[in-house]
This record gives structure tokens, sequence and C-alpha cells, in this order.
């Protein structure tokens, strides 16, 4: 039997990464530790989204390192993620479901799925195809499937983006109630009342820097950077 | 000239509206050493275009070159080639099927086979663009990808199955070789066409295209409606 461990603190120490000579991140020192939500924010191209790739050990830093619980290798089975634009495979909405329960007995696979689909709120399209579900509905579904993998964190990519207020309403109550039960939730999001909403920490990127890690209350009240606070004046930084 | 042709064609016609017993047969034995080649061909080449589609390795593109040259072997070759395979003194020689459907469809199936592989090679390629960052942060195993990439990419795989399938039925020299043309045994639509316009009795080959061409729209025809039924119900 394996031994229990965790994938938390995920820390970057001095991480850098470049694409064609261009830094994506640069020097990157942030630790993601247990508790409440940490959120990324922060304009178009800040590095956000490469942040979470590399936090989830989907891409390789070019230089520095990232670990996870102290080692310098993830297998990642304790780490799930949902894209912006997640994929549905093409099945229904219960086949999405199942897909991540690979492992679980099939007499009990219909009780892990009928769980997952009511803790989203999509009971109701258990026998649906998964494409024609609204783009909400999809998001929740996304978060369905990756929580079966029953993960000690849960990436977001920007989960509401270009969705409807009433969408986003159904996708935060669920991720409220993911993080409320022990998951470690790391969000990207350029909605600033979303991250005020969710978030425990906020961490706030610009040009692939960290410039500022706050507990959310601070981070609002009395940011500690010009670059943050003319990114919450609402001022169009680059 | 013309009134021979519109003569035998209404030959042929009536031929297929007599249900002439050997004609259907003929027909019969067509579809299923054609379908049986189809079959046979794509349990190896959909997992071979997919794997080939997500795994990279030295040498790949060269692999990738010839998979899509192989699309335009020449029959004889396969057929001369099955033929060597099966003959008696042939490595598969011990099997005794020379000049048995069973060969016809083994001969059609490896004369397909590239095809399938190629256009599913490309085809899982596109999906897979789509899919990676998905399957990778679920960690899904190389294995489980392939079958699932194969599994969503069904209906746009249909064509490649559809062009396998249309190759086989049209083919003529690779049957005619392993096959032997042996009158109600391995004779098939494009052989007996072959033989009967070389006898100059136009009627039955004439019929016999026109059923061949008739054949191969409602297979097309099938495939597009269970396709387009698949489509509705999963999305």
């Amino acid at each position: 039997m394996r031994a229990p461990s965790s994938d938390l603190p995920i820390v970057f120490d001095d991480t850098s990464l470049r694409a064609h000579d261009v830094a994506i991140l640069d020097r990157v020192a942030l630790a993601l530790g247990p508790g409440r939500p940490t959120v990324l924010v922060g304009p178009n191209g800040a590095g956000k989204t490469s942040l979470i790739r590399l936090a989830a050990n989907l891409a390789a830093p070019t230089s520095g390192q990232v670990t996870w619980g102290g080692k310098p290798d993830t297998d990642g089975t304790r780490i799930a993620v949902v894209f912006q634009r997640p994929i549905m495979l093409r099945r229904t909405a219960a086949a999405n479901v199942a897909y991540g329960l690979p492992r679980c007995p099939p007499r009990e696979r219909r009780q892990r799925i009928d769980d997952l689909l009511a803790r989203v709120g999509l009971t109701h399209v258990r026998d649906r195809p998964a494409r024609r579900l609204s783009g909400g509905e999809q998001q929740r579904l996304a978060l369905a499937r990756a929580l079966a993998r029953e993960p000690e964190v849960l990436f977001l990519d920007e989960p509401t983006a270009s969705l409807d207020p009433a969408s986003v309403r159904a996708v935060e109550e669920v991720i409220g109630a993911v993080a409320a039960s022990g998951v470690k939730v790391v969000m990207a999001t350029q909605n600033l009342g979303q991250a005020r909403r969710l978030a425990g920490e906020v961490v706030f990127l610009l040009r692939g820097r960290v410039h500022e890690c706050a507990p959310v209350a601070a981070f609002f009240s009395a940011p500690q950077t010009a670059e943050a606070a003319a990114f919450l004046r609402g001022d169009l930084i680059v | 000239m013309q009134k021979n042709v519109v003569h035998d064609s209404a030959s042929a016609l009536g031929l297929l509206l007599a249900g002439d017993p050997a004609l259907y047969g003929i027909v019969g034995l067509s579809l299923v050493v054609s379908l049986a080649a189809t079959a046979l061909a794509a349990v190896i080449a959909l997992p071979l275009g997919a794997a080939l589609a997500l795994t990279r390795f030295p040498g790949r593109a060269a692999v990738i070159v010839v998979l899509n040259a192989s699309m335009g072997l020449p029959p004889v070759v396969v057929g001369l080639v099955v033929y060597l395979l099966l003959s008696r003194s042939g490595p598969l020689g011990f099997l005794g099927i020379l000049f048995t459907p069973q060969a016809m469809a083994l001969a059609q199936a490896i004369l397909v086979m590239p095809i399938i592989a190629a256009l599913t090679r490309q085809t899982v390629e596109d999906v897979w663009l789509e899919y990676r960052d998905e399957l990778t942060a679920m960690r899904v195993a190389p294995m489980r990808r392939v079958v699932t990439l194969i599994w969503d990419a069904r209906f746009s795989l249909t064509t490649a199955l559809l062009a396998g399938f249309g190759r086989a039925a049209a083919e003529v020299g690779t049957v005619i070789i392993v096959g032997g043309n042996i009158e109600g045994f391995t004779r098939v639509m494009t052989t007996t066409i072959a033989l009967e316009t070389s006898k100059g009795d136009l009627p039955l080959a004439l019929g016999l295209g026109a059923v061949l061409i008739a054949l191969i729209i409602v297979v097309n025809a099938l495939a597009w409606g269970v396709r387009r039924f698949g489509e509705l119900r999963a999305g």
C-alpha cells in the first residue's frame, strides 16, 4: 500500500519559463500551501496560465525548479486541472464523469457519478450529450470530471471567462463548496470581483513576474506595489 | 455504337431484375470479401494510425511519408507478394487458402490498410491537438489515449473506412491473382467485368458495373446515415 503523501506545498524556486527567447515567467518565487483558495490575477499575458501549467506539472521550467511536497516531481494523481475551454468528450455527461473514474469498481461507479453530478447541480442532464450543454453546464461538468479524481489540488484557469452572470454564479458556488471541502483551489481570473469573492490569498502577476502575494483583504485594501494599485484602479497596464 | 450500349445496358438491367442467381452470387461474394478486408485492415490500421499520431520518435517523418506513399501501392504487386506468400512453397503455404475468398480478403486488406492508417493518423492528430492538454492533465495512460481518440473521432474515421472499402470494392488486379477468378467460388464483380469485357459480352459487364457503383453508393449512404444518427445522439 502506498504511503499517504501530499503535493503541497507547491514551491516555485526562482523559476523561469522561456519560449523563443521570450520570458513567459521570470524568476518566480512562490509557495502554494494548503488552505483557502489562491487566486492569480493580472492582465492578459501576465503568465497566469503558464504558472498553472508549471504547478500542475504539465510543463517544465527552463530554469529554477518547482517542487511538490518537497519532492522534485509528482505523478499528478492528486492534481486536477479545469481549463478555460474544457474539452467535452463525445459522449454523455455521465460518461464524461465516468471517464475520470477509471479505477472505480463498476458496482460503485453509478453512485459516484450520480453524487458528482449532484454536487455540481447537473443531475438533470445526466444522459444528455456533453457537447450539447451550455457553456456554464460544460464548465460544471468539467469540474465534476476533475473532482472524480479526488484531487488534493484543483487548478482552474479562468473557469468563468465568457460565461453569463447566472452561470458564473453557479460555477462559483461549486468552487466555493469544493474549497470548503478541503481541496486546495488555485484559480486564475481577470475578474476582480470574483477574486474578492473566492480568494483567501491573491497573487498578482505582471509580465511574467509575481508583483504581489497577499491575503485578499490586504491586497484589495492596501496594495503594496504601484502596478497592483494601478491594476485595481482599472488602469491599462501591459 | 450508341444503340449497342443502350441495348446492353437494358439487358444488364433485365438480368438484375430477373434475380439471376449467378449475378447475385457474384455481388454477394464481392460485398463479403470487401467488407471483410476493410474490417481486417481497420483492426490493425486504426490503432496503428492513432499510435503514430500520438508518438514522437526519430524517423517518424519518414514513416509517415512511407505510409502515405503506400496508399498508392500497385495492386498487382500486392497480389503477387500475397500469391508468393500463400503459394504451396511460400512461408504461409501451410494455410492452404490460395485461390479462396480468404486470400482475396487478405490481399485487399493489405492494399487498404495504408489508406485507413494514413487517414486515421491525420484525423487523430487533429483531434489530439484539441485534446492534448485535457488528457495530459488527467494523466490518461497512452493506450487509453489511443482508444479515447479513436472513439471520439469515430464519425470522422468513417470517411477513412469508406475510402478503404471503396478501394477494396473497386480492386481487380490483386483479387484476380490470389483468387483466380474461379466461377462460383472466387469470382467477384470486378474480375467478372474484366472477363466479360475481354469476351465481348458487354451486358453482364455493364450490369455488374452498374451494381458495383450502386453498391458503393448504398454502403456510403448507410454509413452517412449511421454517422448522422450517431452525431445527433453523441453531440
